[in-house]
C-alpha cells in the first residue's frame, strides 16, 4: 500500500539475473506492502529464480516478446488482480524506488505519470543524434499531451486504474512502441499525462550504448515510429 | 511450338503440385483456391500466348506477353503483402497466447505456494494440538 492504494510494481526483465535480486530487494525494502511482479521475457539465465528468491511474483513468458509484450502481461495481471496503481520499473536498477510515492501522488489528477530525467533533478546528459531524437520526441509529445514531457522514452511510469485498463487491452510490442507509441495513443485518447523529475542512477549491471552510428539509426527509427503513431488509428 | 510446350508443361506441373498439396491437406483451402484460380488463367495463356494481344492493344501495351508479365508481378506483390499481413496477425495471436500462458503459469505457481503454506500451517496446528 502506498498512500492507501494497492500498488503493483511491474519489472520487465530479460537476462537480468545479475541485478534483479537487488532491484526487487530494494523495492520491497523501500516500499513495504507493495507487490512486485517480475515479467521474465524469455531469459536464458536464472532471472526468474533470482527474482522469486528475492520475494517477487514471477510471470515467465515462453519466449522473448520484447518490452511491450512483457508490459501488457504486467498490466493484465494488475487489472485481473484489481490493483489501484501499476508502476513500471526497469530491471537494471537505474530507477530509484524512493521516487515511487512522488509518482503515485500525482495519479489522482493524472492517468499516467512519468519519472523523467533532464527535468532538473540529477545529472544525465546525451549528445548528437540521440539528443536530437529525444528533443523531437519530447517536443511532439509535449504538444500532444498538453504538458511538458522531457523524457518520453523513460521506462519509469505509474498508471492509475483507467490507464491500466487501457494498457491491459492495448500495448504495442514493437520497437519504441512501449514508450513513444503508448504516449501518443494515450494522449490522443484524452488520458492525462504528467511527469515528475527523478534522478536516474547508474545501471547496476550492463552498459548503455554510445556509438554514433547506433544513435543515428535510433533517430531514424524514432522519427518512423512517431510518424506511424501519429497517423495510426 | 517448343516454347508452348515448355510454358504449358510448367503450368501443368504447378497445377499438379497445388492439387497434391491440397489433397494431403498441407495447404489451407483459401490459399489453394487462390493458386488454382490463377492457374486456370495461366495454363490457357501458356498454350495460346497471343490470347491477350487484343486486351494489350486496348491498354496501350505493345504485346500480350508484356501485359502478362506486368500483371504477374502485380499479382505476386499483392500475394506478398497479403502474406505479411497474415504473419502480422499470427504474431499478434501467438503473442496473446504467450502472455495468457505466462499469466496462467504465474497463477498456478501462486496457488501451489499457497497450498504448501496451508499444508505447513495445518501440520503445525496438528502437532500443537497433539502436544497439548
Amino acid at each position: 500500500m502506498v498512500n492507501g492504494k494497492r500498488l503493483l510494481v511491474i519489472i520487465p526483465a530479460l537476462n537480468e539475473a545479475a541485478s534483479i535480486g537487488d532491484v526487487v530487494g530494494e523495492i520491497r525494502g523501500e516500499l513495504p506492502g507493495v507487490d512486485v511482479l517480475v515479467v521474465d521475457d524469455g531469459s536464458t539465465d536464472h532471472t526468474a529464480a533470482v527474482a522469486a528468491a528475492a520475494g517477487a511474483r514471477v510471470a515467465r513468458l515462453p519466449y522473448n516478446l520484447g518490452v511491450g509484450g512483457a508490459m501488457r502481461l504486467g498490466y493484465r495481471y494488475a487489472r485481473d488482480h484489481d490493483y489501484d496503481v501499476a508502476v513500471q520499473v526497469d530491471a537494471d536498477g537505474q530507477h530509484d524506488p524512493r521516487y515511487v510515492p512522488k509518482l503515485v501522488d500525482l495519479l489522482d489528477d493524472y492517468d499516467l505519470v512519468i519519472g523523467a530525467r533532464f527535468a532538473g533533478e540529477g545529472e544525465y546528459t546525451v549528445r548528437g543524434p540521440r539528443r536530437w531524437a529525444m528533443g523531437m520526441l519530447s517536443l511532439v509529445l509535449s504538444g500532444l499531451a498538453g504538458a511538458t514531457l522531457t523524457d518520453t522514452t523513460s521506462g519509469f511510469r505509474a498508471a492509475n486504474r483507467r490507464m491500466i485498463e487501457m494498457f491491459a487491452r492495448w500495448y504495442p510490442a514493437e520497437y519504441l512502441g512501449d514508450t513513444v507509441e503508448t504516449l501518443v495513443h494515450a494522449a490522443r485518447r484524452g488520458y492525462r499525462i504528467q511527469q515528475v523529475p527523478v534522478a536516474m542512477r547508474r545501471r547496476m549491471a550492463g552498459t548503455p550504448s554510445h556509438s554514433p552510428a547506433k544513435a543515428m539509426v535510433y533517430l531514424g527509427r524514432a522519427v518512423a515510429v512517431l510518424t506511424l503513431a501519429l497517423i495510426r488509428r | 511450338m517448343k516454347l508452348t510446350l515448355v510454358t504449358g508443361l510448367t503450368g501443368l506441373i504447378l497445377l499438379a503440385t497445388i492439387v497434391e498439396l491440397l489433397r494431403r491437406r498441407q495447404l489451407r483451402e483459401k490459399y489453394g483456391m487462390l493458386w488454382l484460380g490463377l492457374l486456370f488463367v495461366v495454363i490457357p495463356l501458356s498454350l495460346f500466348p497471343r490470347l491477350l494481344d487484343g486486351v494489350a492493344d486496348l491498354l496501350g501495351v505493345a504485346s500480350g506477353v508484356s501485359l502478362v508479365l506486368f500483371l504477374g508481378i502485380v499479382f505476386l506483390l499483392l500475394v506478398c503483402i497479403h502474406l505479411s499481413w497474415e504473419v502480422s496477425a499470427l504474431e499478434e495471436e501467438t503473442r496473446t497466447l504467450a502472455e495468457e500462458f505466462a499469466l496462467l503459469r504465474a497463477e498456478v505457481a501462486a496457488d501451489r505456494a499457497e497450498r504448501a503454506e496451508w499444508a505447513r500451517y495445518s501440520d503445525r496446528a496438528e502437532m500443537v494440538s497433539r502436544d497439548g
